[in-house]
């Protein structure tokens, strides 16, 4: 099946081997020197910038005939950018793809952690628009590099200060900066912070592509990741006061749904695939009866 | 008779003016003298003569050209003529005190501040400090209204007294008096004149240089003619 | 020469320079910045290096500041455990920490040592956050003190320095500079471009914080009355050279090379 649906112009995955092979160098770098950003030759992808460019990369380098693929953007399976990737890698490499978090051997992913634990032998892929998380606080690359290389991370702190100057408490929701085994500070891409505590001693292998600029960092299964804080103001995760309306899922990260033009919403599972498996198992919430119908 | 506090001897001083075509001005030469504890010695000679050239030298502001300035420093001699600048300043810290003509202070600090700054800075505790100066500055006059005032705006009076203030607050064992009195009325020049006194009985020895007569005859234990140091007179 | 001889300072053993330059040179190309300079700078005293634009002050200032290499001599610290080092033979890390913490550099333009987008609190903290203080509540604490003590209002703490005038700007740099109690404090024509009226606030805020923290300060200015009123020794430079050097009223008033003659003759009476 693979070999038929697969468009014989391309080579497998669709980037010559000589790049994978480039691009697996910098990955193995990547996960010997956890949160460290590795420069790589960025190639060009049939796809814009911002789009996952890097992440394809990435994932087009590691990916093998028997892998098994899962995008997501925004915790959801359907949407246009998750069903563009896997329909691209389904035609360059002939691989097969999946919606179900639990059956995928890759993950690649926009702006979302999946709810259910990763497993060993899994690898999330993260897509990445800015790498660098000194960046906003001071502009020069050279001197940026040279702050990584010294651990003079400072910096950080004034970001978070401000925050809290400004607004009483970090109000960072997103990006939020961790620090990976006590040594690289680094910027875990636009994930909420919600999403945070799950890099923290992942089984799986986590690693973060950015195109655009470049830069491939990787955090091995089993990495210390840690939330940047004060002592008096602790890192905290969003917290929902009430459970998925659709699966009654409680401590999952929610995304509001508008229903109507006079004011009808309702919270959901960002995370399309445990939401469902929650409601294939029988989980309702108070929407999940009368909605199911039309979900399908 | 015991140690003077400072002793003098061969002590010359010549400027070279490079912006004249480096012509020589000889000023003193051969100067000595020594000055005792518990003793007012006034410079004496017509203006020019070199008088202010020889105590500014004494205070290690002027460079000399010849001779030596023994300080009794620490139970010490020391060659101020040839001390680098940190012991110059560790002198005019611990042993040499100056009272100038005019002030030359921060534009900002009220006159309280600046009378109390020499003990500030030599580390005593600010409140007592103040204390101190409040006390002198009510010694010499000066209406307690202007404490807090920068003395910038003062008349040239008011500006002596904090001078003066300002100069005898420590508790420098030599202390050396640039016209201190130059514009003062005579009942500001009474109190001068006492406290000159009252310093004598502490055992300072002081040095210092007055045009007024009268003063100079109230204060002065001994009078040292400038003129006898005169370069002229020795090439002569 | 003579004079250098002459001048030799006999002090006790413990006494011990913070600071050694020797035959410090630095030319560009075949343009000379500055020639063997030889300087010492002692803990608690302000060292003032005047010179007219293109005298090489900065230059030297910047060599023995540790921001750019000199082409040859050296330029020795005393470290805080009294180690003398060489500061162009420390890893760099060692260099900017000692930059960051025991050092500071306080330059002629406010807005080349502040942060100009980040509240005046954050520019007062980043130092302790820097060297790892990881307490909101504390840093803030010692901001709004050290604030105060630059003459800054506590109710301006969340204010950029964007919205302050060039003297509070000043000022601020200041505190940023000074909250880690470092020991030695470079100046850049610290007053230039502030009005007189500003400038004599910032003499004395800078003469008390001085002699209430024992700091070193080496200082360059063109403006000989700020070196009078600041300074205890300076040196005269004049194309790369050291003209002169000693006790800065001596200089001042017992001028001796031909060029500091004229230097001081120049001056504008008031």
């Amino acid at each position: 099946m693979n070999a038929m649906s697969r468009n014989a112009t391309y080579n497998f995955a669709y980037l010559d081997e000589q790049t994978k092979r480039m691009i697996r160098r910098a990955i193995l770098k990547a996960i010997a020197i956890p949160g460290y950003q590795v420069p790589f030759a960025s190639r060009e992808m049939p796809m814009p910038y911002g789009w996952g460019t890097g992440g394809v990369q990435v994932t087009a380098a590691i990916l093998g005939p028997d892998d098994v693929l899962k995008v997501i953007d925004q915790g959801a399976d359907d949407t246009t950018n998750a069903v563009s990737i896997r329909k691209f890698f389904e035609r360059v490499a002939g691989i097969e793809t999946t919606t179900h978090t639990a059956e995928a051997t890759i993950i690649q992913t926009r702006h979302r952690i999946p709810e259910a634990p990763l497993a060993e032998g899994q690898v999330l892929v993260y897509q990445v628009p800015i790498p660098e998380p000194l960046r906003f606080l001071e502009p020069r690359e050279t001197e940026t590099r040279k702050m990584h290389a010294l651990e003079e991370y400072g910096l950080m702190h004034v970001k978070l200060y401000e925050d809290i100057a400004k607004n009483g408490h970090i109000a960072t929701t997103y990006a939020y900066p961790v620090k990976v085994e006590g040594r690289y500070v680094m910027d875990p891409s636009p994930t909420p912070k919600f999403d945070n505590p799950k890099m923290h001693m992942s089984a799986a292998l986590q690693l973060f592509g950015a195109g655009r600029e470049k830069r491939i960092y990787a955090l091995p299964p089993h990495t210390e990741v840690v939330s940047l804080d004060f002592e008096d103001h602790p890192f905290e995760v969003q917290r929902f006061d009430r459970p998925c309306a659709l699966c009654g899922a409680e401590q999952v990260y929610l995304d509001e749904i508008v229903l109507d033009d006079r004011g009808g919403r309702m919270f959901v599972c960002s995370d399309t695939d445990h939401c469902e498996t929650r409601r294939a198992e029988g989980h309702r919430g108070e929407l999940g009866g009368e909605l199911s119908g039309e979900a399908k | 008779m015991q140690t003077p506090a400072l002793t003098v001897t061969g002590l010359g001083k010549t400027f070279t003016m490079h912006l004249r075509g480096g012509i020589q001005l000889p000023v003193v030469a051969n100067t000595r003298f020594a000055l005792h504890a518990g003793t007012c010695t006034v410079l004496g000679g017509p203006s020019g003569a070199g008088k202010s050239s020889v105590l500014k030298m004494l205070y290690g502001n002027y460079g000399t050209s010849a001779g030596r300035i023994l300080v009794s420093h620490r139970g010490r001699e020391v060659d101020l003529a040839a001390a680098g600048p940190r012991t110059i300043l560790e002198l005019r810290r611990e042993t040499i005190g100056y009272v100038s003509q005019f002030l030359r202070v921060v534009p900002r600090i009220g006159a309280l501040d600046i009378v109390a700054e020499p003990l500030v800075e030599r580390g005593a505790d600010r409140v007592e400090a103040a204390r101190r100066a409040g006390e002198l500055l009510s010694r010499v006059n000066l209406p307690e209204r202007l404490w807090e005032l920068p003395p910038a705006t003062f008349s040239g009076g008011e500006q002596q007294r904090v001078n003066i203030a300002r100069g005898f607050i420590t508790d420098h064992p030599i202390l050396l008096l640039d016209e201190p009195t130059a514009s003062l009325d005579a009942a500001n020049r009474d109190v001068v004149v006492e406290m000159i006194a009252e310093k004598k009985r502490a055992g300072v020895a002081l040095l210092g240089i007055f045009h007024d007569t009268e003063i100079r005859n109230a204060v002065a234990d001994v009078t040292i003619d400038v003129t006898g140091f005169s370069p002229a007179r020795k090439a002569a | 020469m003579t004079i250098a001889l002459r001048n030799a300072d006999v002090f006790a053993a413990e006494d011990l320079p913070l600071l050694c330059v020797r035959g410090l040179t630095r030319t560009y190309g075949t343009r000379i910045g500055c020639a063997e300079v030889d300087l010492d700078v002692w803990p608690g005293e302000v060292l003032a290096i005047v010179g007219e634009s293109g005298s090489g002050k900065s230059t030297l200032l910047n060599c023995i500041s540790a921001r750019l290499e000199p082409t040859s001599g050296t330029v020795c610290y005393r470290m805080r455990d009294g180690e003398m080092r060489d500061l162009y033979r420390l890893q760099e890390a060692e260099r900017r920490l000692l930059l960051r913490t025991d050092w500071g550099f306080v330059h002629q333009n406010p807005a080349d040592g502040l942060r100009m987008t980040v509240s005046a609190g954050a520019n007062v903290g980043e130092r302790l956050m820097a060297v790892g203080d990881r307490h909101y509540g504390r840093i803030r604490e010692t901001a709004t003190d050290w604030l105060g003590r630059v003459e800054i209002s506590a109710d301006r703490i969340d204010d950029q320095p964007r919205a302050f005038s060039g003297g509070m700007r000043q000022r601020l740099q200041i505190a940023r500079n000074l909250v880690t109690g470092p020991r030695l404090v470079f100046m850049d024509e610290p007053t230039g471009g502030l009005d007189v009226s500003v400038q004599a606030r910032l003499l004395d805020l800078l003469r008390g914080l001085v002699n209430d923290l024992g700091l070193a300060v080496i200082i360059v200015t063109h403006d000989l009355a700020v070196a009078r009123l600041l300074s205890h020794r300076m040196i005269v430079m004049k194309d790369g050279n050291v003209i002169e050097h000693g006790l800065t009223d001596r200089l001042l008033d017992d001028p001796q090379a031909p060029y500091t003659q004229l230097l001081v003759s120049s001056i504008l009476q008031v």
